[in-house]
């Protein structure tokens, strides 16, 4: 048979002969004739392998990235180091082939990386229950929203201006089907401004919303004051739903600790490469009230029948196999094997790895906006103090600076907007991210043609 | 009995010689944490070394460092090597979990997706600097509708369920922009709970239709669900218990008829590589699980991707950007002119999309369609070896998987579907899916795929025949020989231990 189908002839006629058949072509009589595909698919005929790598080859060859365009773009996808031990540990095959752990005797390497995973995740975000991940940063945030409405019974959702523009959209997308009303909150000076939300300003009556949605640092790199807006929620009733950099909670107070009741965010920063935007991994965490409202999957410890400890996927009267219409969201598969790696990552990192990391980034970070913004014409977006990333307005516009410092040898950040004090994902400015992978060298060539190229 | 008697030879997809070592438990990472040990290493910058406060504002700086794990990278590995002997795999042996399609994943698409210029591209990276990308995923997005037979398609959809939910979206848009507002959805009593769990995030209600003594939709009770008020149906073909809904082109004809679309759901999609496809049925949105048809590795749970095709008349409603090849043969990225807006962050799972591209450049037309003969071939085979073992509630010609039940043996002598699972892992192999679709009862859903041999096929029969003959009571004592014996499902639900912090606040107490 085909090049991954064992079977020799003999074989194939032996086992139809089992089965009294004598034609693979009788194993398809139950398709109606008139449905069966005639002539076969019209595509290529199949392979060997090294042709298959020679033509993946090529087509990686038209990328540009890494040395040949050095990366200072971030967005919500980082350049950070993925070490030797985290890619080589990920890579093995018994967590890569294996299925979501239905049989936990045979799954306790996936059920306790997961259970570790979920304590590390824990920490970092300052509340006592993470899921064992879902698909992305926006689909975190979309499965924040849902719980938070279906907690508080009502549809309104205030949206910091501030969020990731693909959250946003995202959001806006599956509030189609749900009906949830999503608001925008303007920022003022970087920073969201709650206060545009008062009655008085806004100049009616607001619906009272059911959670309030805010990341910190914002898509501008910006800190958000989280204790601000856990009084806002508070004097709506509302849930806080922070989105966190899990990168930057080297540095800052957890968003759990300053009153958030649902932490999202995206994983990616931990052990997973750039990928072109995937697979990724969606952090999701929250309080111990609104555990049987999480989405995904659980993994608890217990004990087998001898006592030893021993892991499990848990609470799944929840999920979408048993509770159907009524689950609390529909995931099934996830993201383990990216939420295997942010574990190994972690650990690798450890307690003083993951400070240093924040630190290296943000030394980085300011060394490149204090070169930047000493050139002409060259000024910060907003000036609300940031950690790891910064928006800046360019003589140019973002796009073209970003054209020709491509031909310098850099992806020198990503296109920002802002409309009506939301942000957009494009527009003429330009949204720059150093990462602990930058070297001063670099950072000073970067400014130098930077310098060039927005004449 | 059978010609095929393999049982003499060893065979491949076997794992009873996997490498267990012993029966002690795995310490947590946090168990190995000593104070000062460090793994982490980092480039050398020549960066000024401000200090932490010199760069956050006070009142943001975290008094003290979040407390993670403080290991040697010997001791990681070490741990996390040993985590892997506790953990079954395609890889070490066979995995006839149905509806899952776990078959092996061939190590040249491992490579094709680590290939540096693919996975250290950023996703921002302008169109005109990533045009291998493009090209890649326009290829793969023309692929999979010449595999579906529909129009156009999305990538973004990072699992089978995100696709569900992106389909029922794209429902919505199409009728609405006809000015409808319709709000039922139909799904078979044998659907996956994706399904109703979908529906309902999509603004629909769930409306069942039960399946009839073939196993199939019944089309007169789906008849009499059709109003106007029937946004449309969502079926897997072939369906849950393995059997192709012979009457599609009538179910087709009399959803269409009352204006509803027709929604596949392509977690089965490996039956039929080749041989008939869901356009030409009459299906208007078709998502696939790449994670199951075209060998994007599981990783324990994901990720996956979940790819929807459309027919023509709803390209201009999917998800945006899409990849697009000017007539210059250069490519861009295009939103749809009635997109329905994003579905994920980026573009989807692209190193997974990348994998199934090259297992599709591997495969070919010819060798699709060999997948799906093989498939089905071997799920054949053995649903005859098992007959008169263990009930067949449907014991008809099935396509790449079957579902067989135990309520004889349970009446007899108590055997249950859970225990033949937990005797097949003492046997070497994984077990099947249990208790699933739901209306079977005692259901064991086997589905062996294309790449067991008829050795492994053969290995399988003989350890299922052996456990039906089992002693009253051996069942329910297994595993014995897995890393941990059976789990207390009921303990981990009534005292909640997700975290290590959990379970030290819960032993001090
Ligand atoms: C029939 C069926 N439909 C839908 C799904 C959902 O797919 P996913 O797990 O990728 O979300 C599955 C897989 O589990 C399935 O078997």
């Amino acid at each position: 048979m085909g090049h991954f189908v064992p079977h020799t002839d003999r074989d194939i006629e032996r086992m139809l002969a089992d089965i009294g058949l004598s034609s693979l072509d009788e194993l398809f009589e139950v398709v109606p004739e008139a449905l069966r595909l005639a002539g076969g698919l019209d595509l290529p005929a199949g392979m060997p392998e090294p042709d298959v790598l020679a033509e993946m080859d090529r087509l990686a060859a038209l990328n540009r990235f890494g040395s040949d365009l050095i990366c200072f773009a971030g967005a919500g996808a980082y350049d950070h180091e993925v070490p030797s031990a985290t890619k080589r540990l990920t890579f093995r095959s018994e967590f890569v082939t294996a299925y979501t752990p239905y049989q936990p005797e045979v799954a306790q390497g996936v059920l306790q990386a997961l259970f570790e995973y979920q304590s590390l995740i824990s920490r970092i975000s300052g509340l006592p229950i993470a899921n064992a991940s879902l698909y992305d940063g926006a689909s975190a945030a979309v499965e924040g929203v849902n719980l938070a409405v279906a907690a508080k019974k009502r549809p309104t959702v205030w949206l910091s201006g501030g969020l990731h523009p693909h959250w946003r959209a995202t959001l806006a997308t599956f509030a189609a089907g749900t009906g949830h009303r999503l608001v925008d909150v303007p920022l003022r000076n970087g920073v969201t401004d709650w206060s545009a939300m008062d009655p008085a300003a806004a100049g009616a009556p607001v619906e009272a919303p059911a959670a309030l949605v805010v990341a910190s640092p914002n898509y501008l790199g910006a800190y958000e004051d989280l204790k601000a807006a856990r009084h806002v929620a508070d004097a709506h009733d509302a849930l806080l739903i922070a989105g966190f950099d899990p990168v930057s909670s080297g540095l800052l107070a957890p968003p759990g600790d300053l009153g958030a009741d649902v932490v999202v965010g995206e994983g990616q920063p931990f052990g997973t490469p750039l990928s072109f935007g995937g697979p990724y991994l969606g952090l999701f965490a929250c309080r111990s009230e609104q555990v049987r409202r999480l989405p995904g999957r659980l993994v608890g410890r217990t004990v087998d029948t001898e006592g030893r400890p021993a892991y499990v996927t848990t609470l799944r009267a929840r999920e979408q196999d048993i509770r159907r219409e009524k689950a609390s969201s529909n995931v099934c598969t996830n993201q383990t094997l990216i939420a295997v790696a942010c574990m190994i990552q972690l650990s690798w990192l450890g307690t003083a790895g993951l400070r240093e990391m924040a630190l290296r980034c943000a030394r980085g970070t300011r060394y490149a906006r204090e070169a930047l913004t000493a050139i002409p014409g060259v000024e910060l977006l907003t000036d609300a103090p940031t950690l790891r990333e910064f928006a800046l307005r360019t003589p140019v516009p973002a796009t073209v600076v970003v054209e020709r410092m491509a031909d310098e040898g850099f992806l020198a950040g990503v296109p920002v907007g802002l409309d009506g004090g939301v942000v957009t994902d494009s527009g003429d400015a330009l949204l720059v991210a150093v990462t602990e992978r930058r070297t001063k060298a670099e950072i000073d060539n970067y400014v130098s043609c930077f310098e060039k190229v927005v004449r | 009995m059978s010609s095929v008697t393999p049982t003499a030879a060893a065979p491949g997809g076997r794992a009873t010689s996997a490498p267990l070592l012993g029966r002690d438990h795995e310490p947590t990472i946090f168990e190995f944490s000593s104070e000062g040990r460090r793994s982490f290493s980092f480039r050398t910058t020549g960066l000024p070394e401000w200090t932490a406060e010199e760069l956050v504002p006070a009142g943001y700086l975290r008094p003290e460092p979040v407390a993670l794990t403080e290991v040697s990278e010997r001791d990681l590995v070490a741990h996390v090597t040993r985590l892997t002997h506790r953990q079954y795999s395609v890889d070490l042996g066979a995995y006839p979990l149905g509806s899952c399609t776990m078959k092996y994943n061939p190590k040249l698409c491992d490579d094709a997706a680590s290939l540096p210029g693919l996975a250290a591209v950023h996703p921002a990276t302008p169109a005109a600097l990533a045009q291998g990308w493009l090209e890649l995923l326009w290829s793969l997005g023309d692929s999979l509708c010449e595999v579906t037979g529909m129009h156009a398609c999305t990538l973004q959809p990072p699992a089978g369920a995100a696709g569900e939910l992106t389909g029922l979206l794209l429902m919505r848009a199409w009728h609405e922009s006809r000015g409808e507002r319709r709000t039922k959805i139909i799904i078979p009593d044998s659907a996956h709970g994706t399904n109703p769990a979908s529906v309902t995030l999509g603004g629909y209600q769930t409306v069942t239709v039960p399946s009839d003594e073939r196993g199939l939709v019944d089309l007169e009770a789906l008849r009499a669900r059709l109003d106007s008020d029937v946004a449309g149906i969502m079926l897997t073909n072939p369906n849950t218990l393995g059997l192709f809904e012979e009457d599609i082109a009538a179910i087709a004809e009399a959803v269409h008829e009352v204006g509803g679309l027709l929604y596949y759901d392509g977690a089965n999609l490996n039956a039929i590589l080749g041989v008939t496809r869901p356009g030409d049925m009459g299906f208007d949105i078709v998502h696939m699980n790449l994670h199951k048809t075209f060998a994007v590795p599981h990783g324990g749970g994901g990720p996956g991707a979940g790819p929807v095709a459309v027919s023509e008349r709803l390209a201009e409603f999917l998800p945006g950007p899409v990849p697009a090849r000017g007539d210059d043969g250069t490519f861009a990225w295009r939103t749809p002119s009635r997109s329905i807006g994003r579905v994920h962050t980026w573009y989807g799972n692209a190193l997974a999309l990348a994998r199934a591209y090259s297992y599709i450049l591997a495969n070919g037309g010819d060798g699709l369609r060999r997948v799906a003969e093989g498939a089905v071939l071997n799920a054949n085979w053995l649903r005859h070896r098992l007959r008169g073992t263990y009930d067949l509630p449907y014991d008809r010609p099935n396509m790449h998987e079957f579902v067989a039940s135990t309520t004889t043996l349970k009446k007899d002598r108590g055997m249950r579907a859970l225990d033949v699972g937990k005797r097949l892992l003492e046997k070497g192999f994984h077990a099947p899916t249990v208790y699933f679709p739901l209306i079977v009862d005692e259901a064991l859903m086997i589905e062996p795929t294309e790449t067991e041999s008829p050795e492994t096929l053969g290995a399988l029969a003989d350890a299922l025949i052996a456990i039906a003959g089992d002693e009253p009571g051996e069942g329910a004592a297994a595993p014995r020989t897995t890393p941990v014996g059976r789990v207390d499902e009921a303990l981990a639900a009534r005292v909640l231990l997700p975290t290590w912090d959990a379970v030290a606040a819960h032993d001090a107490s």
